[in-house]
């Protein structure tokens, strides 16, 4: 290991500086960041030596701790689980009816973890390297080496509480290789891998809901964090049945709350995935990191019309078979695929990708599909003014593995989308178009996943640690549940470690005034009382932010998103229509304060996009680009965390930067071909 | 109604499986019963004289050891007995079903079910007067509607008498649907409460096992009747 | 398509509902049913009428959360949940019922939404394999045979919908109890439990009102994941190895 492990003390590469300023205008610059908790030594003993480093929390004070939790999902659940079984008093909180539900569940493809029992060469390292390289070196080097250090150990875990994963003949556990990696190192269960893995963490949680530890608050949606002395001490909830509006307090709070993918309207997200936790948090103090980089998965369905609530991802292993394609000739695309002779197709990724292929890393696939349907070679229905789909083609896997080989893997993804389009996938070729995914942006945190509010600690999707500006294939799962399972609980203790905290009650000024804000909000959107509803303001937010804040951006078009967005604020302000009472279940209501968040990150959004001048991972600017049309990074100027502070009503963002310095590899220009 | 709090102290013969359990098992001393009924009541086809001469042995299986009519007794009793139980498991689930919704949906349709699983309830109590009537008719009263006479000490001129009448052939064809609906769903439904359907192949089995039952059961009962009437049997 | 929708509507969980006619049109087939209703409510909303609250999330049909009783039947015709339902499996001109899950253990909230949190409770009072979190041994282990373990794999696609109590006549939830039953109990790592946790998952199914089994299979004509009957009789299996070692 020490070979491939340099693990210098001195970094390789330089800290940068930025020279354009494109958001001129548009923020403050702030004070540079720096990880206060950020380990040293040897990458491969960091984590090691921060476990024992971190206080310990005495097994008699710990059911006198108090800690919230919001959100069940991979990261929430698998956190509420072990800090209940380690005795704490969790209380989690999740807005669905079952904390089951929660969005890892749709996550299909599967869970990356350096077992290496391919013996193929992989290995601690080599997953950190992927994970880096992957995340296009935007990501801090001591975070990813501790994700692909506890991978591992989330496989065990996970089949010891009877996550039924695929397994070979003799009864052991199967790999497959996935979305851009050269080793078979991820793990899954069939096509419902993330529902698998949630179930397990769900089970977990609530085996501690009945031993007491752990209270669960269903259909309870958090919308303010309650700071006392520069501290997070509690959460502000909603009922959303009775609609009664909640306070909660404890020794410390944890958002595991997901992405904000939504801001979009038409993502893979759930209906009610929504950024209000994170944002309303950010108002509080907690800095938002590097909001623009957004995932766009390849392997969607595509739109079909203005109707659509929601975009479904089909799991990117179907890249592994499928062979993506599209007519070369215009002409030929309202044709039926089949009658498309092989030498008028263009295998677009195989041609200009030779070595990696149709399994390029996502954000390559995306905009390749995005520059032909541009060129007006796309296929499908019409939407607007061209053509958005490509097609993912099965005909030579059917023939070498035959129609039952492809049922077999892939059954379950074929029927959801013969059942979502009325075609056969067996008899024509799919046809896929990318769709929002993920944001490997997120509140900023440190080592510890403590935000910049102390006490606020922040896992999963929700926090911007792990990917960078790009997330690899089947790596959501094992970060969730990393930080879930193994980060958090060794993390959170150094600071429970001078608790219990000094009591405080519900009269607290600090706790009135959240409170105060929660209220005068609600009866604000009951009584706007205008024409539109909040669905309408979030479709055209949605439509802003993918035209210009999407898969490319430009100068020009983030200017004049940021200037949409402001108005579209005004008017939601003022022509806002929500019925209903405030005291009961009223969908709406919830609705407006989501639409309300996503609004104001959506602006910031474009104002970190606007900053950004380079192209890197999922965020892709016009600007800067080889001569070839492939993303150009600029380190020399862009390897920093833009951590954004809210700047008060009406007030710019403030930009801190915390430079990116690798110590154990050396930053290079990404090439897939 | 739900409720927020979790069993304390929960024993297996607590619960509505244990319930069906003593319904399935129930259910299946009453088919051992009716295979061997059945069986009995075809030795109609092979004259007075063997009808009336089994009719007569059965009070005499297991003598001397057990007194005349003893083993008869024994049957009885393990019959009301199963009767008691196949019954007040019966009520016990139809109560709890009925308490489970008591908000009735205003359209309700029926994809997989078959129509003799839907009427256990009401089939099995159909059947259940039937039975009193049956046991008036053939073992209590002995009436024999043609002659208005009761306590007949001759099975087969009882038999013969009584099938004679279209009527009572009628009511007791339509028994024998009853009860081939009953036992189509009741055979396949014990065997899946004993838990022995675990694949789709072994369920399968199950079905047809319901179906055979049905049929030789029912149609080996219906025999007698028809032939009566058509004067095969006089 | 134009089409007519007999809709429950509830204003909570106390006052009594009743079914409501609403008229829709312009609907197009490539829509999904919830689209269908998100076009009703924008139109209720514009008209200044509560719109109709029903549960949806992922619209993918993994979460399990939407759960609408559709002409009589639990997710409406097709094998799969509501929200993948489309409205290509219905005619210009039809008349659409749509109604809440019927069961006393899942009272009704609003208007389409219901409380399913018996479902939670039955998890909690036995189904999971106690694993504290960093006490796992290395996965490959114990190896899990694949005949097992696929059909672990199976039964263990269960959403938790609730479609299978909905359509069971008589309120049972012996589908989903048998679906976690069959999933854990495949599994090596689920034997130390097998046998308290399902008498302690049927108590619980018990006490929170569900009905009894009768095998009639409407559960399994419901279920969106084709869950089949067999986990019912391995319920029963296991609960009566249960009683024979007398617990």
């Amino acid at each position: 290991m020490a070979a491939t492990d340099p693990s210098h003390t001195t970094p390789l590469n330089s800290a940068p500086t930025q020279i354009s300023d494109d958001a001129r205008g548009y923020y403050t610059p702030g004070e540079p960041l720096v990880d206060p908790v950020a380990p040293t030594g040897p990458i491969g003993q960091r984590w090691t030596q921060r476990k024992f480093d971190n206080r310990l929390v005495n097994p008699a004070n710990r059911r006198k701790l108090d800690v919230i939790i919001v959100g069940t999902g991979l990261a929430g659940g698998a956190a509420a689980a072990t800090m209940g079984e380690a005795g704490y008093n969790v209380k989690s909180f999740c807005y669905q009816d079952s904390p089951r539900r929660a969005h890892s569940i749709a996550a299909q493809g599967g869970i990356n973890a350096a077992k290496n029992y391919k013996e193929d060469g992989d290995s601690t390292f080599r997953l950190f390297y992927d994970t880096v390289k992957g995340g296009d070196y935007r990501s801090r080097e001591s975070n990813v080496y501790r994700l692909a250090e506890v991978s591992a150990d989330i496989i065990d875990q996970c089949v010891a509480q009877g996550v039924p994963f695929a397994r070979e003949y003799g009864g052991l556990l199967d790999n497959r290789s996935f979305g851009g990696v050269q080793v078979s190192r991820t793990f899954y269960a069939r096509g419902q891998t993330g529902q698998q893995l949630l179930i397990g963490a769900y089970q977990a949680m609530e085996r501690q809901v009945a031993a007491g530890t752990v209270t669960e608050y269903t259909r309870h949606e958090m919308l303010e964090v309650i700071v006392v002395d520069g501290k997070a001490r509690g959460i502000i909830a909603r009922d959303l049945v009775t609609g009664e509006i909640e306070t909660h307090l404890a020794d410390v709070v944890v958002l595991a709350t997901g992405g904000y993918g939504n801001v979009f309207f038409l993502s893979t997200n759930a209906m009610g995935s929504n950024v209000t936790a994170a944002w309303r948090a950010h108002r509080k103090g907690a800095y938002m990191a590097n909001p623009c980089y957004t995932q766009i998965h390849p392997t969607c369905i595509p739109v079909s019309g203005d109707h659509q609530s929601k975009l479904t991802l089909m799991s990117e292993s179907l890249r592994n078979d499928g062979r993506i394609w599209v007519p070369k000739n215009k002409e030929d695309c309202d044709k039926d695929p089949r009658d498309i002779p092989e030498e008028d197709r263009d295998y677009y990724l195989e041609r200009i990708y030779p070595s990696f292929g149709n399994l390029v890393p996502r954000d390559i696939a995306s905009r390749q599909a995005k520059n032909v349907c541009d060129e007006g070679r796309g296929v499908g229905p019409m939407v607007g003014d061209f053509r958005r789909g490509v097609y993912l083609d099965f005909t030579d896997a059917i023939a070498r593995l035959g129609e039952d080989g492809i049922r077999e893997k892939y059954d379950n993804l074929f029927d959801m989308y013969a059942r979502i389009t009325g075609e056969n996938p067996y008899e024509t070729p799919m046809r896929i178009y990318p769709a929002v995914h993920y944001v490997m942006g997120g509140l900023w945190v440190d080592y510890h996943l403590q935000s910049s509010i102390p006490g606020l600690f922040v896992t999963g999707e929700a926090n911007f640690s792990d990917h960078g500006a790009n997330r690899l294939g089947a790596s959501a799962l094992m970060q969730g549940l990393a930080d879930g399972y193994f980060v958090l609980p060794n993390t959170i203790r150094d600071y429970l470690a001078d608790g219990p905290f000094e009591k405080i009650t519900e009269d607290h000024p600090a706790v009135v005034e959240a409170r105060t804000q929660v209220e005068e909000r609600v009866t604000k959107f009951l009584s706007i009382n205008g024409t539109r509803s909040a669905d309408s303001f979030h479709k055209e937010l949605g439509h802003i932010m993918w035209e210009y804040c999407g898969m490319e951006r430009s100068e020009d078009g983030l200017r004049k998103a940021i200037d949409m967005i402001r108005e579209l604020k005004a008017a939601f302000w003022s022509d806002l229509k929500v019925l209903g009472t405030a005291d009961s279940l009223n969908q709406s209501l919830e609705k407006a304060g989501r639409v309300a968040d996503f609004i104001e990150l959506g602006e910031l959004m474009c104002i970190d996009a606007l900053n950004r001048r380079e192209s890197c991972g999922g965020h892709f600017r016009a600007e800067s680009q080889t001569e070839d049309g492939e993303a150009l990074r600029h380190d020399e100027e862009f390897a920093y965390v833009a951590a954004w502070e809210w700047g008060g009503e009406g007030g710019d963002p403030v930009l801190h930067k915390e430079d990116l310095i690798y110590t154990a590899i050396e930053m290079k220009q990404r090439s897939y071909k | 109604m739900a409720t927020p709090t979790l069993v304390k102290g929960a024993r297996s013969t607590r619960s509505t499986i244990a319930l069906k359990l003593a319904m399935a098992v129930s259910g299946l001393i009453f088919i051992g019963y009716v295979l061997a009924h059945m069986y009995g009541n075809l030795k109609a086809f092979s004259g007075e004289e063997a009808f009336n001469e089994y009719a007569h042995h059965i009070r005499e299986i297991g003598e001397p050891i057990l007194p005349h009519a003893g083993a008869l007794w024994i049957f009885r009793v393990v019959l009301l007995l199963a009767l008691v139980v196949h019954v007040a498991s019966a009520v016990a689930l139809w109560r709890r079903a009925s308490k489970a919704r008591t908000q009735k949906y205003a359209v309700k349709k029926n994809i997989r079910s078959s129509l003799s699983s839907r009427t256990m309830r009401w089939g099995g109590l159909t059947l259940l007067l039937f039975i009193v009537w049956h046991l008036l008719h053939f073992t209590i009263v002995k009436v024999d509607v043609s002659t208005g006479d009761t306590g007949s000490d001759n099975p087969y001129r009882l038999l013969v008498d009584s099938f004679d009448v279209w009527w009572m052939t009628v009511i007791y064809l339509v028994a024998m649907l009853a009860l081939a609906m009953h036992l189509h769903h009741g055979m396949f439904s014990a065997i899946q409460t004993l838990g022995f359907t675990n694949t789709a192949k072994s369920r399968a089995r199950a079905r047809e096992a319901g179906w055979i039952l049905a049929v030789v059961v029912a149609g080996g009962f219906s025999l007698v009747p028809i032939f009566t009437l058509f004067g095969v049997i006089s | 398509m134009d089409l007519t929708l007999n809709i429950w509507r509830q204003p909570d969980a106390v006052t009594h509902g009743a079914l409501h006619t609403y008229q829709l049109a312009g609907i197009s087939e490539d829509m999904s049913f919830l689209e269908m209703l998100d076009v009703l409510n924008e139109q209720l909303n514009a008209a200044g009428e509560d719109p109709v609250a029903f549960d949806s999330d992922c619209r993918e049909g993994i979460c399990g959360t939407c759960s609408l009783m559709i002409n009589g039947q639990a997710h409406g015709p097709e094998v799969t949940t509501t929200c993948q339902l489309h409205m290509r499996s219905f005619k210009d001109g039809d008349t659409i019922t749509v109604e809440p899950w019927r069961a006393d253990a899942f009272p009704v909230l609003k208007d389409l939404v219901t409380d399913r949190s018996a479902f939670d409770r039955i998890i909690q009072s036995g189904g999971y394999i106690s694993a504290n979190t960093g006490s796992a041994p290395e996965a490959n282990s114990v190896p899990a045979p694949r005949d097992k373990a696929m059909r672990a794999f199976n039964v263990a696609t269960c959403i938790g919908c609730g479609a299978c109590v909905a359509a069971c006549p008589n309120g049972s939830a012996s589908l989903f109890m048998g679906a976690k039953i069959t999933h854990l109990g495949e599994l090596p790592q689920g034997q130390p439990e097998r046998y308290t946790r399902v008498v302690d998952m049927v108590a619980q199914h018990d006490a929170e009102g569900f009905g009894g089994c009768t095998n009639i299979g409407e559960c399994t004509a419901a279920c969106p994941k084709e869950i089949p009957l067999d986990v019912i009789s391995q319920l029963n299996k296991d609960l009566r190895t249960a009683m024979k070692q007398g617990r």
